[in-house]
This record gives C-alpha cells, sequence and structure tokens, in this order.
C-alpha cells in the first residue's frame, strides 16, 4: 500500500498542497490581509526609527556609524523577517499542545516537524522584509563597500546563513516550548531577543552577552560580523575581522541546537523521557 | 482573602484581577526572563549612546539611563502595550451584554480588574527586575522621601492610565465589526511613544512633540522620570500632573463611549 | 523490522503499561494511568472500549497510535510498533477524536478533504471516488462549501469521520465520537459505520460514554478500571456477571392485580404494577428464563396484549463492576 518509488516527491506535493491553501486563505480576506501587511510594514519602519533615533543623536556608537548600522539592519531585518514568514508559527505550538490539536500531527505519516513548519506562512510578513530589503539596497548604496565578488558572495553568505539561523531559532524555541507550555514567553528572550540583538554592534556587549547571543544563539553572525568583514571595521575585541565567513558555521551550530532541542522536546511529550 | 467581603465591589474587582494572575507562576517566570534579556541587551546598546556623547546625553547619564532601562522592563508586565484585553472579546461578541444586566459600571469593573492585573506583575516581574538591574548595572534613585513618593503615585497613575486607554481600543468593538486593526496600531504605536525602547527624551523635538500629545509616556515614560530622579521636583510634580490630565481623559471617554455602546446595543440587538 | 501484517490480529498489547509524574506542590508523584493491559482485536472486529473518566482509555489510545510511548510492556497496531513505525502506521488508521478536529477550520470543508488527500498520497482517482462515496453515505454534500468554523456540531463530526476514514484505513478510532450530538445525527453516524464495516471489513475500536454506541455498533466490550480489563466479552455477558436483568414489561386486556405467581420461576422477580394492574414489569435473567418461557407463563393467568423488552442500563451495569471491585 506504502509507495517507495516516487514517494519522495509525493510527500513535497502535502507540503505544497497545504502551504498553497494557506497562501489562498489569507489573501481571500483582502481587507484584513491588507491591515496585517500595513502593520507588518509600520513594525519595521517603527524599528527603523528605533535605531535612528539613537544613531542620529551621537555619533557612532560600538564602532558603528549611521550607515554601518543601517546596514546590519538591513541584513538582518531581512533575514529574520523571512524565516519569520516561514517559521514564525511554530510559536503557536503551545496553543496546539493545550488544544490536544499537536496529535493530530501524530496521525499523519509525515515527519512532525515538517507538518508543523509547513502548516502555515505568514504572508503579511513580507512587508516587514520589503522594510529590511529597502534598508539594506540604501545602506549598501551610502556605505563604502569595496565592491568584489568575494563581497556579493560573503553578502548572499550572510543572508542565507541568517535565514537558515533565524529559522532554527524559532524550531530551537518550539522544542522548549514542549516543557514550558505555559511559560512559552521564555523562548521570546532568545527569538525576539535574539533578533534585537542581531541588529545592534555586538561590539558594545559585555562578555556573558557575546556568549549568550554572540556564539550560543550566535546571532552576532547574521549580520554584525558579516558587515565588519565586509567593511574592514574593527570587530569583536581579540577576535579576527574575517569572522563574519562564518556564518554559514555559525548557521550549522544553530542547526544542530534546534535539531537537538526539537528532538528532546518531541521526546518529553511522548513521555519518553528527556 | 485579600480583601475582605465589605470592602467596595471595585477594590474586589482588583483582588480578583490578582487572584487570575496567580495562578500562573511559570507563566510570571517566563516573562521576567524575557524581560530581563532584553534589559541586558538594551543596557549594551544604550549605555554605550551615553558613553559616546561623552557620559551626558539628554539629562541621562550613566546611572539614570540604567535606571531608566529596568523601571520600564520592570513595568511591561503592568503597563498594557499589546492593545489586548478580556473585555475587548466580551464587546466584540456581544456577551457584553450580559455584564450590562449587573449592577455594576462595565467600564469601572474592566478597568479595575485590569488594574488589579497589572499591580500584581509588579511583584513578579517588577521589582525582580529592578533588583537585577540595581545589583548588576547599578542605577539612580530619587534623592528625597518625597521623589520615592510620588515616583510612587506616578507609577500607579501609569498603570491606571494604561488600562483606561486600552479600555478605549476595546470600545470601539461597539461600532466595528473588528478590531484588530485598532488594536495593532496601539500595538505598535504605543512601545514607541511610551519610550519603551529609546527614551523619548532623545526623541528629534517634532517626534518628542507628537509623543507628548498622546496618553502613551504617562504609562511608562513619566513613571520612569520621576522614580529615577531625572525628573524632580516641581518638574516631577508637572509630570503627575499630566499624567492625572490623562486620566481624566481616557476615563471620561470610556465611560462615553460604554454609554453610547450600551445604547447601540439596546437600540439595535447588537 | 516489523511488516504490516495482514492477517495477525490488529491490535495486541501485552502487560502494556503507563504511568506519568505529576508535581503535586514541590512534591512529584507518580500516578498509573494503564497497568498490565492485554488486548487483542482482530481484523473485523467492533470493539467497544468503555470505563470511566481517568480509566485509562485515551491514554490507551495515544500508546496505539504512536503519541506517547509506553512505559513498559509492548504493543502492535497493524503489527507494527507504533512510536518507531508511526509514519507507516498513520496510513493505516484513521482517528476521529470527539473533541478536536482535524480539519481546517478557515477552509470550506472540501478544502480539507483535498489536503488530506495530499497529506495520505491518494492517487487522484481514488481520492475522487473515495471523496464522493464518503459525501453519500455521510450526506455532506450540503455544506461542502461551508468554512469548518460555521458547521453545526453533527455536520463537523460527518466531516471529521469522513476525513478520518479518507485513506480507507483498516482501523479506525473514534473517542467519543457521538458526544454532545442530537438523536438524529448519533443515528446517521452509527448507520454510516455499520455499513462501513459491512462493505469494507473496516476494524472499529470506540470510546464512549453512551452505551447506544456500543449496542448498536459493537460485538464485543472491553471495560477498564484503573487502567486495566475489568471485563471483556459481549454486552449482555457484562450483564450478567454484575447480575444487571433485563426487564419485561407487559400491558394486559384486563387488570390482574396478583401476577406474583409467574415471579416463582428461576431468576425472574416481580418489580409492581401500575394501572390497578394493566401493566406489569418483570426482571430476568435471561439464562435462567427465556422471555418465551416467561410468556407462557404470564398467558396462563392473563391475556397479553403489548409487551416491551429493556436491556439493561450500562452505565449502571459499568457502576456496578467498579462497585464489586472496590
Amino acid at each position: 500500500m506504502a509507495s517507495t518509488g516516487a514517494g519522495k516527491v509525493t510527500d513535497l506535493s502535502a507540503y505544497r498542497a497545504v502551504l498553497a491553501s494557506r497562501m489562498r486563505a489569507q489573501a481571500s480576506y483582502r481587507a484584513s490581509f491588507a491591515l496585517d501587511l500595513g502593520s507588518s510594514l509600520l513594525v519595521g519602519v517603527v524599528e527603523l526609527a528605533e535605531i535612528a533615533v539613537l544613531y542620529t543623536s551621537v555619533h557612532g556608537i560600538g564602532g558603528l556609524d549611521l550607515a554601518a548600522i543601517l546596514l546590519v539592519f538591513g541584513l538582518a531585518d531581512l533575514s529574520f523577517s523571512l524565516a519569520d514568514m516561514a517559521f514564525g508559527h511554530c510559536d503557536d505550538l503551545p496553543t496546539l499542545i493545550r488544544a490536544g490539536t499537536i496529535d493530530v500531527f501524530y496521525l499523519r505519516p509525515q515527519p512532525l516537524l515538517a507538518q508543523l513548519v509547513t502548516s502555515d506562512i505568514s504572508l503579511r510578513r513580507i512587508a516587514r522584509g520589503g522594510v529590511g530589503l529597502v534598508v539594506l539596497v540604501i545602506a549598501l548604496a551610502i556605505n563604502d563597500v569595496p565592491w568584489s565578488p568575494a563581497a556579493v558572495l560573503l553578502l548572499v553568505l550572510a543572508l542565507l546563513s541568517g535565514l537558515v539561523t533565524f529559522g532554527s531559532l524559532f524550531v530551537t524555541a518550539a522544542g522548549c516550548q514542549f516543557f514550558l507550555v505555559n511559560g512559552a514567553e521564555m523562548t521570546n528572550a532568545f527569538v525576539y531577543g535574539g533578533r534585537y540583538g542581531a541588529t545592534q554592534p555586538a561590539s558594545v556587549w559585555g562578555r556573558p552577552l557575546v556568549v549568550l547571543f554572540g556564539f550560543f544563539f550566535p546571532m552576532a553572525f547574521t549580520a554584525y560580523l558579516p558587515v565588519v568583514t565586509l567593511l574592514g571595521l574593527p570587530g569583536l575585541d581579540g577576535l579576527p575581522t574575517w569572522l563574519g565567513w562564518c556564518a554559514p558555521v555559525a548557521a550549522l551550530w544553530a542547526v544542530v541546537l534546534a535539531a537537538l532541542a526539537w528532538r528532546v522536546g518531541v521526546r518529553h511529550y511522548q513521555g519518553a523521557g528527556g | 482573602m485579600l480583601v475582605s467581603a465589605r470592602a467596595p465591589i471595585l477594590l474586589r474587582l482588583v483582588a480578583a484581577g490578582v487572584r487570575q494572575q496567580t495562578a500562573y507562576p511559570l507563566a510570571a517566570l517566563a516573562g521576567l526572563v524575557a524581560n530581563v534579556t532584553f534589559g541586558f541587551l538594551k543596557v549594551a546598546v544604550l549605555l554605550a549612546t551615553v558613553e559616546a556623547a561623552g557620559g551626558e546625553l539628554n539629562g541621562y547619564d550613566a546611572g539614570t539611563m540604567s535606571a531608566y532601562i529596568w523601571i520600564s522592563q520592570g513595568l511591561l508586565g503592568s503597563v498594557n502595550l499589546f492593545g489586548r484585553t478580556e473585555i475587548a472579546e466580551r464587546i466584540k461578541s456581544g456577551d457584553v451584554v450580559v455584564d450590562f444586566l449587573r449592577p455594576l459600571d462595565v467600564h469601572a469593573a474592566a478597568v479595575a480588574t485590569d488594574v488589579g492585573r497589572s499591580l500584581w506583575a509588579l511583584l513578579p516581574r517588577g521589582v525582580p527586575s529592578v533588583v537585577i538591574g540595581a545589583v548588576v548595572v547599578g542605577m539612580a534613585v530619587p534623592t528625597s522621601v518625597a521623589g520615592f513618593l510620588l515616583g510612587a503615585v506616578s507609577m500607579v497613575l501609569g498603570i491606571v492610565v494604561s488600562c483606561t486607554t486600552v479600555y478605549l481600543v476595546a470600545a470601539t468593538g461597539f461600532w466595528l465589526v473588528e478590531t484588530r486593526g485598532v488594536q495593532i496600531l496601539y500595538m505598535v504605536v504605543s512601545g514607541f511613544l511610551a519610550g519603551l525602547f529609546v527614551p523619548i527624551g532623545l526623541f528629534p523635538t517634532p517626534l518628542f512633540a507628537v509623543a507628548s500629545a498622546t496618553p502613551f509616556p504617562s504609562m511608562m515614560m513619566y513613571p520612569v522620570d520621576v522614580l529615577s530622579g531625572r525628573v524632580a521636583g516641581w518638574d516631577a510634580v508637572g509630570l503627575v500632573a499630566a499624567q492625572a490630565g490623562w486620566l481624566v481623559v481616557t476615563a471620561a471617554l470610556g465611560q462615553q463611549m460604554t454609554r453610547r455602546g450600551r445604547h447601540k446595543l439596546e437600540v439595535q440587538g447588537g | 523490522m516489523s511488516s504490516v501484517s495482514m492477517d495477525g490480529p490488529i491490535i495486541e498489547t501485552h502487560g502494556l503499561r503507563r504511568t506519568f509524574t505529576v508535581r503535586d506542590g514541590l512534591r512529584r508523584r507518580t500516578v498509573v494511568a494503564v497497568e498490565g493491559l492485554d488486548l487483542r482485536i482482530e481484523p473485523g472486529e467492533a470493539v467497544g472500549y468503555i470505563g470511566a473518566n481517568g480509566a485509562g482509555k485515551s491514554t490507551t489510545i495515544k500508546m496505539l497510535t504512536g503519541i506517547l510511548v509506553p512505559t513498559a510492556g509492548e504493543v502492535r497496531t497493524c503489527g507494527l510498533r507504533p512510536v518507531p513505525d508511526r509514519r507507516r502506521l498513520a496510513r493505516h488508521v484513521g482517528v476521529v477524536f470527539g473533541q478536536r478536529s482535524q480539519l481546517w477550520w478557515d477552509l470550506p470543508t472540501e478544502e480539507s478533504f483535498e489536503l488530506l488527500a495530499a497529506i495520505h498520497r491518494l492517487s487522484p482517482d481514488d481520492a475522487r471516488s473515495r471523496r464522493s462515496e464518503l459525501v453519500e453515505r455521510l450526506e455532506l454534500d450540503e455544506f461542502l462549501t461551508t468554512p469548518v468554523r460555521q458547521l453545526s456540531l453533527g455536520q463537523r463530526m460527518r466531516a471529521e469521520v469522513a476525513a478520518a476514514l479518507l485513506h480507507r484505513p483498516r482501523l479506525v478510532i473514534l473517542d467519543e465520537p457521538t458526544i454532545g450530538l442530537d438523536v438524529l445525527s448519533k443515528q446517521r453516524l452509527r448507520e454510516f459505520l455499520v455499513t462501513e464495516r459491512h462493505e469494507h471489513g473496516t476494524t472499529l475500536l470506540l470510546t464512549t460514554h453512551d452505551m447506544g454506541d456500543v449496542e448498536r455498533l459493537c460485538d464485543r466490550v472491553v471495560l477498564v478500571d484503573r487502567g486495566s480489563v475489568a471485563f471483556e466479552g459481549t454486552l449482555a455477558g457484562l450483564s450478567r456477571t454484575v447480575g444487571a436483568d433485563r426487564v419485561l414489561t407487559v400491558d394486559l386486556a384486563e387488570p390482574v392485580p396478583d401476577l406474583g405467581t409467574v415471579a416463582t420461576l428461576p431468576g425472574v422477580r416481580h418489580q409492581g404494577h401500575e394501572g390497578h394492574g394493566l401493566r406489569h414489569r418483570f426482571a430476568f435473567d435471561a439464562e435462567q428464563t427465556t422471555v418465551v418461557a416467561l410468556l407462557a407463563a404470564l398467558s396462563a393467568h392473563a391475556e397479553v396484549r403489548d409487551l416491551a423488552i429493556e436491556e439493561p442500563d450500562v452505565e449502571d451495569v459499568v457502576r456496578r463492576v467498579y462497585a464489586a471491585r472496590r
């Protein structure tokens, strides 16, 4: 009964069917969707304003001037918004657990995590990603970027790694939420705290923050370190400037962390011991 | 029992709001962890900003900036910057007609329950966050007893203004089928203008004027300024007076909207 | 590596045990939900899995479907180990939870079926024919284009059943399927399940508080008490073990106040009369005295115009079993 040959291909079509129907459903409530797009845009603009207020009141913070921080903000916000669009609904896991609807996922022949991730997509977050993209383009124009194939490669690597890193962060949070059903807000500390940290110059952090958001949750690698490498700025104390090239390594670590958290979380939910 | 059975009904609603919150200790801990993590990130960037400005920026030095960060983080559990309330759901769904049948002012009852919930949140979320900040980073405090007292008054006023303002969002549900737009707008604007991530004292003049013309700084920025001693003396009294003014305005508006909303339900049957 | 078995039992458990650790203030306590459960269900059977709230029914279902890992013991569903083989097992099992929906609440009902067909990798032809079969049998056509959140409870349950059966599972587990339904909806659903079983040989496992479900649908009941099997057999057998009798009510042509002599038959008790002796009630144990014998004895005294036989109230039977075990 179970087909084997074309298995993988048809499996993907199941995910595609669910995602396509989610997108249609969102777009069909036009007024509501427009409102969501607008508010998502506004969130992006307000976050930009907060950064702008700080960096226009002084000349440079943590070794970055306004132009450089815009580059950091643009990179981080674009990759975070895209990750949020694809993975953000993982934050609803506590609701699914409380309502028991997570059990329904167990009754379908796909991996749980794949089902959770593809169970929704928040198209509205594209507006916030748009803010990130516009800021990124402007920042690339106003900064003194030493353009070369290597510079382009570095930017692309940073964006992709950032996307993977932030996506992994959402999955890590979901894994923890199996334990924290009524205290799910705790994971906001590293998901949304991490996003906030990713738009900062990591050079202003004390040692504990560098350990936490520089390496354990590798936020500094999503934007700040690649920008430092790209613009040839002094980066973190005592660490080489080329560290920004390690963004893919950081992303890989984030994936490992997410896989571990998810595995432990699911085992806890099934009661097989942590 | 926190309040005896003979206490005025509104005080008992405040107590009920407190009890609802004590049922979720893990949620309180989770909120604290998130608040404190954000607090340290704010400390890093804002103290670096003060340092870059030469140790003083628009009246903020390291001590008052740290006080701003930890007090505002501590108030986060008590000041509603999301715009979501229980009463909003009841108004939207029409369940509020049941509330109108009770011999109780619907507006005052909703605000009282909310105030109770918010005051309670000061214990598990407010106090620890300020203590952690004071111990790990250090912060400025008022230099006189009067300053402390005024700070306490300002904080309570801020919490009440937050509850009366967010009620207005809920009350739009009497007329709007979908209040989510209003709620989202409130959420995006309130945090920014209340001075959540950047103190409004650092805003450029036009933006500062916009913020001052809204009730949002009364919820968080003014209590923080008074409690940290950044604003003292008659200036501090002025901020508290502004809060009182916003309280009167938002409460009166809430009364008015509730009365008209009720009238509309009675005439049109929801 | 276990394989999908087509001829072995559909469900087989040995010494199945599941405990939960609950926090009681600062102390931790272990609660036993299922204790040494031995179950064996053959293909094509219809089994009622009954017991009070907290007797361990939901926990058992979760272990059978791979949602929960057993603390100890063995479990095979369709010949597979539910947890490691969960994804393969999902192709052979359909579950209806009365309390939790597997439909997409904001989409038209038919779109949920399309998504589930994709999820279970049904071929377009197969999906179409199965869907139209279910739509017809469960009378879904009137609300196929209605978003799920706007369905009535009865409509939603029918849609849930269709969703669980779309991929032609060999085993269908129904957890409180008729809870909250009106009489007509219950009846429709039961009729559908009888037909489905008859035509496709589907195995049914049903947990319910509604004994009408058990009476109409199941040929065997398993009664659980505190996580282990308290009784296994037919519903009639269950009634007998606790001495719950059937009741015969007769309407007579003429009032006869005293029919006490009939009650001297073995296992027969006279429960009383109404209307000055026009209507009489007798409780009897069908093993000792048949209805025919009882009626024959009655007609010796009076002319019987009408009669009704009531099965024992099974809620009452369950209570008696529990009471006897305490």
